[in-house]
């Protein structure tokens, strides 16, 4: 990899004060691979420091020392830490995470599959919940402290304020059991078709829209009321101009900002946030992968799902940053 | 232009209200503006000159139907051209605005739009309202930045609003309004936040736009001087109400009222020259000062202080005046030189001064509304120096509040109020009395009157004129406005770009023979007097033929 700026202090400068843009996109970029360096560590350290291990859990009470001992030697558990350490992270990088210690199959294999459901879930349901929210943003930016604006705010401040689970539940108990127009539970398995499988994710979709829409759709409303306010809004309206133009070309682009941050932030926790709704709905992802493996102690798999998650909420946030960096116009276009 | 007995625009009976949302009060109707009547003929240039609250903005945005923020129109006529524009419907207001009059808002860098090129801001209203095709608006839009001054006209639209300088971009806004050829623009304080060597040159473009285009204008300011320079006309306000309206040579020379007349005679001298002593109280050697980010600010600056006098540092945004002020506090420690205090050396850094030290030098600010908590009362913020150097509490508190209450000519029935109950002019006394409670020897008073309305900084400069006279107290008085420093200072340091161009006393500092720069400040200084500008343009013009 060829990176400029690193070529030592001089070089890094000048680079630095040619290319601001690409220079600054490049520290994003540098900064997340050192981040996710970090949480790796913390996840390792973390999983070492709980207590109890697998070898007593799967022997249970009466195992004997000697064979916890040939159960830990199996595991390479007598190992240094800092060995295991970097062999998992070398193993990681290449994208094999070991097996798992459970079934002895692959952890990579079965995570790949997982993995795959929950993206298609959290991707469902950000695609209905990201035009919802900014839409509805706007129309209550409209409506601004009128009937219309206060509906919207209590019925999606509702939603958020209800935990996830519960939300799952009044769904299920509505639309499956009341009215049986929903499937339960939302089991989605290889070979099935794309329109049942959209089916069958109706109800953990829902859910995952209903918490995820409020927050976005408020910051969208403040954002553009932000921008709305300032004076260079008011030099639109004395140009003469349209309102929906004054929107569009002078409103829109300075709102952009804070609202690719809360959509990133709002599309990481569709990923890393579905643990307990698909738990709720017993949809084969990550999130329930991982509850089933914390529950066996089984590590490599919870270390996987960990530093997964860990990589897509970073790698999200930084494509935030780097969308918000190129929607800004100073950096854009420096002096 | 022949029609000269037809009025371009004719204003009658305004009235325009607001409604107020006072904490824990209903809310109440108040009015800005009241019976409010002038007229305006093709290309002649009125001014509005108040201060703030007058309600001159909200005068100069009624020629386009507009209340800002919550403010209604209730009464009255607006017409242009014969017709009245308040009972047009929303259409017929958005063609006039932008087409038929423009708007040049006090603060260019706010009002134009960070996100798109200024040429494209520029032609945008000219386009939009179908009054020219993008290529004629280009080619306006160039011509204008020409007659403008601006630099490189030819690649100026291509630049972003931050990529140009503060004069630049109210020249360019300036350029915006004229675009579309409008038969009246509203200049709202065009010049006010520009530095006085810039705001020369802008309203030396301004006027020459306006003469070359034959447009009319309402000029908002609260600067007599300036209004002098560019209007035909002018009209004094106050409260809302006109309080004088009549020819510019008419209000500056013979003003009827007492409130124009006070508006005329402000700034005059207070403070006769003392002399220089041998001993200074203050001593600063060759001070050079950096941020952490290795940007110098200060160049060895070396000047000094005598007990019971006032030493005025003047200087444009980034002469490094400020920062100076801060390196005395020991807030940013210098990176070279020395300060002594009544000979003895100050500790560069604020944490390592002894509590005495940190007692005898106070500070004031220019913004009293950030230098205050919002939530303690008159009595806590006043208090807070007296338990802090003096251990002070209970009723002996109190009693010396009261008395530094009455030293400020403010009384204790202010003791608990909260500095939102009190006025801009108010809550400056108080952050002067919470400095006299230290019993300081020096005060560092940072633009302490830059952002109060001229008769109410009057009122605090005598103040602290009178507050010197009392108590032997010394000021470093940092400030931008020429005509304070003649009517306070004792000595007079002058700064540029981080280094003292120029020090010693007043008589000697403002005399010539001056040093350029020096030379190019004392006369960017608009002087209430008719004619000035095209002087001081006429001068330079021979200058630069002369080189």
């Amino acid at each position: 990899m060829s990176n400029p700026p690193e070529t030592g202090t001089l070089p890094g400068l000048r680079f630095r004060s040619r290319f601001p843009l690409l220079a600054l996109i490049l520290e994003r970029f540098l900064l997340s691979l050192a981040l996710l360096l970090a949480v790796s560590v913390l996840i390792f350290g973390g999983i070492e420091a709980l207590p109890g291990d697998f070898a007593s859990t799967y022997l249970g009470q009466s195992a004997t020392p000697q064979a916890i001992a040939n159960i830990r030697a199996d595991l390479g558990l007598d190992r240094s830490v800092v060995t295991r350490y970097f062999e998992w992270l070398g193993g990681a990088v290449q994208g094999d995470f070991g097996t798992s210690w459970a079934s002895k199959n692959s952890v990579s294999e079965q995570v790949g599959n997982r993995l795959g459901n929950s993206l298609f879930l959290a991707a469902f349901a950000a695609i209905i919940a990201v035009p919802l929210a900014v839409g509805l943003g706007m129309l209550s930016v409209h409506f601004r402290n009128r009937m219309p604006d206060k509906i919207i705010n209590v019925i999606s401040l509702a939603a958020i304020s209800l935990p996830e689970f519960f939300i799952g539940y009044l769904l299920i108990l509505w639309f499956a059991v009341n009215f049986g127009i929903a499937t339960f539970p939302a089991t989605v398995f290889d070979g099935m078709g794309f329109f049942d499988r959209i089916k069958t994710i109706a109800l953990p979709t829902a859910t995952l829209v209903l918490v995820v829409l409020a927050h976005m759709m408020r910051m969208t409303r403040a954002a553009i009321l932000s921008v709305m306010s300032s004076a260079y809004m008011e030099t639109a309206e004395l140009k003469g101009l349209s309102a929906w133009r004054a929107i569009v070309k002078h409103a829109a682009p300075n709102a952009l900002a804070p609202i690719i941050n809360v959509v990133a932030l709002n599309l990481a926790y569709l990923v890393v946030g579905v643990v307990v709704v698909e738990v709720v709905f017993v949809y084969p992802g990550m999130g329930q992968y991982m509850v089933d493996a914390v529950t066996v102690r089984d590590m490599p798999v919870v270390q996987a799902c960990g530093l997964i998650f860990a990589a897509v909420y970073i790698f999200l946030n930084m494509l935030a940053d780097i969308l918000a960096i190129v929607a800004n116009p100073r950096l854009r276009h420096p002096r | 232009m022949l029609e000269t007995s037809n009025h371009l625009l004719s204003v009658r009976n305004l009235k325009i209200e607001a409604t107020s949302y006072p904490p824990g009060e209903p809310p109440k109707r108040i009015t800005i503006v009241d019976g409010v009547s002038f007229d305006l003929q093709r290309g002649k240039v009125l001014g509005l000159i108040g201060e703030s609250g007058a309600g001159k903005s909200t005068i100069g945005l009624s020629a386009l139907a507009y209340g800002r923020g919550g403010a209604e129109i209730t009464g009255g006529e607006v017409s242009l051209n014969g017709s009245d524009i308040l009972t047009l419907g929303k259409g017929g207001i958005r063609s006039i605005r932008g087409a038929k009059v423009c708007y040049v808002a006090q603060s260019a860098a706010a009002a134009f739009n960070p996100a798109h090129k200024l040429g494209d801001q520029v032609i945008e209203a000219s386009v939009k309202h179908g009054l020219m095709t993008k290529e004629d608006a280009r080619k306006r839009a160039l011509y204008l930045f020409r007659v403008l001054g601006l630099p490189n006209p030819e690649t100026f639209g291509d630049r972003f609003p931050h990529q140009v300088s503060g004069g630049q971009l109210q020249r360019a806004m300036t350029a915006m309004a004229l675009c579309s050829n409008p038969e009246l623009i509203v200049f709202d304080e065009p010049t006010t936040a520009l530095d006085v060597t810039t705001q020369i040159d802008v309203l030396a473009a301004i006027k020459h736009a306006i003469e070359e285009t034959g447009t009319a204008a309402l000029y908002i300011t609260h600067d007599l001087a300036v209004v002098a320079q560019i209007s035909d006309d002018m009209m004094v306000l106050r409260h809302g109400k006109t309080v004088e309206y009549g020819s510019v040579q008419q209000i500056i020379e013979a003003p009827t009222q007492d409130y124009t007349r006070a508006l005329v005679n402000v700034r005059q001298e207070i403070r006769h020259e003392a002399p220089d002593q041998s001993k200074p109280l203050l001593k600063v050697d060759n001070i050079s000062a950096q941020y952490s980010n290795g940007f110098k600010v200060l160049h060895g600056v070396s000047l000094h202080l005598c007990k019971g006098q006032t030493l005025a540092i003047v200087g444009e945004s980034g002469s490094g005046k400020s920062t100076l002020a801060r390196v005395i506090t020991g807030l940013l420690p210098p990176s070279d030189g020395k300060i002594t205090f009544e000979d003895k050396p100050l500790t560069p850094s604020l944490k390592s001064r002894p509590r005495d030290d940190l007692r005898r030098i106070q500070l004031i600010y220019q913004m009293a509304d950030t230098a205050m908590n919002p939530r303690q009362t008159v009595r806590d913020i006043i208090g807070r120096p007296l338990t802090f150097y003096y251990g002070l509490r209970g009723s002996a508190k109190t009693a010396r509040v009261a008395e530094l209450l009455d030293q400020i000519e403010m009384g204790n029935g202010f003791l608990n109020r909260y500095p939102a109950e009190l006025s801009g002019g108010q809550k400056q006394r108080v952050a002067i009395a919470r400095a006299l409670a230290a019993k300081p020897e020096l005060i560092l008073c940072d633009e302490p009157t830059s952002a109060l309305d001229p008769l109410v900084a009057e009122g605090i400069l005598k103040l602290l004129m009178k507050l010197q006279e009392e108590q032997q107290l010394s000021y470093v008085f940092i400030t931008h406005d020429i005509a304070i420093v003649r009517a306070i200072a004792d000595s007079v340091a002058v700064m540029h770009r981080g280094k003292l161009v120029r020090f010693g006393p007043k008589s000697q500092a403002l005399s010539p023979p001056f040093d350029d720069y020096t030379d190019l400040l004392l006369k960017s200084v608009p002087e209430m007097e008719i004619g000035w500008l095209e002087r001081v343009l006429t001068t330079r013009r021979m200058e630069s033929a002369g080189n």
